[in-house]
């Protein structure tokens, strides 16, 4: 047997390679870009012959939805695939992901979504379990890099016994640790075999109809699967106290478990589930042996939710929704070590108050400073005004030395809210987008903006990458930009393509105020490339 | 078995090869290792943190529990305070770079934060930068501290330098040399 050590997102590629994949697609986002990023450094190899096997697609995409898209297609084909993205990312294709439930997957479709629990590089700590609940897609949750290893594997047979798209739920602290993983053979690709005829891909509504009540059967199998489970493990111990863990949360329990059994006796019955949907035979067998429950899960509170469903009312269900375990941020041996009532470790202690965490900060000489010190100064003439933005390195223009935004949701809304904010009378509005966000969500408000005329004044920092993910390559090339934004109907007069550099501060001023001041839509793009980028080129 | 290492620092001071280094050597001595990073942001400047932990047997958490670290390896000063709670408070040891870096608002007064090192328990607090320079290579002050922590590792020299040799490999005999030059330097660094 061969042991490798890997990351938990390497582990996941890997074994999506060996249980035969023939297509990846995603767009970058942390904590999951790890996983694309190794699946091409594993097609490279394939393509060097540096590693056996055939060669299989592994791609970047415009968004979340467009690779799920793909990823569909490919199933469709007959082939393996696997689509994977960070939480916020499945919203974005959360269309094509719930619906996708309906249809009767041909080759195994296997969905990654890295979950960011303590929110160290996202806007929220959404759980996608709920989602893969939601639309009643089974979903696995490794509790270690092995796991995630064997349990990918698993996922592409389930996908394809069932017929069903598998979601792999993972979190920051499994995506991006470490530790040694035995591999198993690898197997062949699936041959292109299209699905039987029938309209099992046509989700019409008498055919949606059909579907799912198909599902609805599917799920109840799912469940009794679940409680036979090999994912799913029952302990037998103390009555006292019934611990379920999910997922990561397993080692953070185990963490403490020497310690409960010192302090405490006997080890909890314990329930672990590490698939989904819920074990409800084991679950009902956990309550009705022991006197109260505890509930350790990553993200939201899932299964002590869904639990009181499955059970009868009356005994002690203890969890994030009554405290014990705190309901935001990232779980710890420490705050499971409390969970479980046993006393708190300490180390030394800090006397100097310590200022919170170090903000990150643009690299030295990143042109997006370079562009929010020239809107700054043309945006001086205007006291009432609004700078909404986007996500991406330059979301950090909302800190000092800068503070030169003012917003920042979700991908692709600085256009969309310049655009609302100018049609009901802030005026003069700035959206700044970088350009692969453009193309991932920005665009289509654009055409908004331009079907509408509204006025509002665009600035795509094109820096020809998605720098804060590492620099992957951007869909479309900087050359390509200005002839969207024509295609798309911007006055060729109000695109205004300039060099981000502090030596055209002057002239990058006055270009944007131009812009300001004209009554309707306009494009400024400050171009130059990001460092990081330049970097990497350099190395490879 | 059991030896916990954090390692902190600032975001680009290289933290991430320290750690594989470690990593390295004690896989290579037979040892189970857990390594947790956090990282994913390109930019610069942000406190980086990495949990190490290295046992006979498979250590459960990704993450060290709160007292329950052996060694914290700093890069910066001010960070090294920060993860304090995370230190064995009697046998726990500290190896820091002295040198601030000052990028963000609200840096504590330098004196109360050298104060506040000096009074740790067991500790190597020394400019990691300056050996880096002195062994010639201003780049490898992270492997300089990975040759001070290599006199209170579980582990032998030889299996560091190896993983310092195989880590640096594909860049050549010059960059292995300058490294085990400074692993060797911060080696006999002193306080
Ligand atoms: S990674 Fe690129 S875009 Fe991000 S701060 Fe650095 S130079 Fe700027």
């Amino acid at each position: 047997m061969v042991n490798e050590t890997l990351m938990g997102d390497e582990a996941i590629a890997l074994a999506a390679v060996h249980a035969g994949l023939s297509g990846a697609f995603a767009y970058p986002g942390t904590p999951a870009t790890e996983i694309m990023e190794y699946l091409q450094e594993l097609a490279a190899r394939v393509a060097a012959g540096t590693m056996p096997g055939e060669q299989f697609v592994a791609q970047w995409c415009l968004n979340e939805k467009t690779a799920y898209e793909d990823a569909l297609g490919a199933s469709f084909a007959g082939r393996r695939t696997l689509v994977s993205m960070k939480h916020v990312g499945l919203n974005v294709a959360a269309d094509p992901f719930v619906n996708s439930g309906l249809v009767k997957v041909n080759g195994g479709l296997v969905l990654v979504v890295a979950d960011d629990p303590g929110m160290h590089s996202s806007q929220d700590e959404q759980d996608s379990r709920w989602l893969a609940d939601f639309a009643r897609v089974p979903c696995f949750e490794p509790a270690n890099q092995q796991e995630a290893y064997d349990m990918t594997r698993q996922a592409f047979d389930l996908s394809e016994k069932y017929e069903t798209p598998v979601m792999i739920r993972i979190t920051t602290r499994l995506a991006h640790s470490r530790s040694v993983v035995s591999l198993q053979p690898a197997r062949a690709m699936n041959p292109i075999k299209k699905p039987a005829p029938g309209m099992d891909w046509i989700l019409m509504p008498a055919v949606a109809r059909r579907r799912w009540k198909l599902v609805l059967e599917r799920q109840r199998k799912l469940e009794d699967l679940s409680s036979g489970f090999a994912c799913n493990t029952y302990t037998k111990g103390d009555k006292k106290l019934g611990v379920i863990t999910c997922g990561l949360a397993l080692q953070y329990y185990l963490e403490n478990l020497d310690d409960y059994q010192v302090q405490r006796g006997q080890a909890p019955t314990h329930l672990h589930i590490g698939f989904y949907p819920m074990p409800t035979d084991r679950i009902r067998e956990l309550y009705a042996n022991c006197d109260q429950i505890l509930v350790i899960e990553e993200g939201y509170p899932l299964v002590e939710r869904l639990l009181r469903g499955i059970i009868q009312p009356g005994k002690k269900i203890m969890g994030k929704e009554t405290g014990e375990i705190p309901y935001d941020g990232e779980l710890s041996p420490d705050t499971v070590r409390a969970a479980l009532g046993l006393s708190p470790h300490q180390g030394l202690a800090v006397k100097e108050l310590i200022p919170p965490g170090r903000p990150p900060q643009l690299c030295v000489g990143c042109p997006h400073a370079d562009s929010y010190n020239a809107l700054k100064e043309a945006l001086l003439g205007y006291p009432l005004h609004a700078v909404t933005s986007d996500i991406g390195c330059y979301t950090l223009g909302a800190l000092p030395p800068f503070n030169a935004i003012e917003t920042t949701v979700d991908m692709g809304a600085s256009i969309g809210m310049a655009r609302g904010a100018s049609e009901v009378g802030l005026i003069p509005v700035v959206a700044v987008i970088g350009d692969s966000t453009f193309y991932h969500s920005g665009l289509s408000n654009l055409i908004d903006v331009v079907s509408h005329n509204t006025d509002v004044t665009v600035l795509i920092l094109d820096n020809d990458t998605t720098g804060m993910t590492g620099a992957q390559p951007t869909i479309l090339p900087s050359s390509r930009l200005e002839p969207v934004l024509k295609g798309i109907g911007v006055a060729p007069e109000h695109i205004r393509v300039i060099r981000a550099h502090k030596n055209e501060h002057d002239k990058n001023v006055a270009v944007i105020k131009e812009e300001l001041a004209f009554k309707g839509p306009s494009v400024v793009v400050l171009v130059r490339e990001c460092l990081e980028a330049i970097k990497k080129a350099r190395k490879a | 078995m059991k030896y916990d290492i954090v390692l902190c620092g600032v975001g680009g001071q290289g933290g991430i090869s320290v750690s594989v280094v470690i990593a390295r050597a004690a896989m290579a001595e037979g040892l189970k290792v857990k390594q947790s990073e956090v990282h994913g942001m390109s930019q610069r400047g942000g406190e980086v943190l990495a949990h190490l932990r290295l046992a006979d047997k498979e250590p459960a958490s990704p993450t060290i529990p709160l007292g329950g670290a052996d060694l914290i390896i700093s890069f910066e000063p001010l960070e090294t305070l920060r993860y304090l709670p995370w230190l064995n408070a009697k046998t726990g040891l500290v190896i820091s770079a002295t040198k601030p870096l000052i990028n963000m608002t609200g840096y504590p007064d330098l004196a109360k934060l050298q104060a506040e090192l000096e009074a740790l328990p067991n500790k190597l607090l020394f400019d990691a930068d300056a050996v880096a320079r002195e062994a010639g290579n201003v780049k490898a002050a992270n492997i300089v501290l990975v040759g001070a922590a290599s006199r209170s590792l579980p582990l032998k020299e030889e299996s560091l330098k190896t993983a310092i040799r195989e880590l640096f490999g594909r860049k050549g005999e010059a960059v292995v040399a300058a490294n085990l030059k400074a692993f060797d330097y911060g080696r006999t660094a002193n306080s």
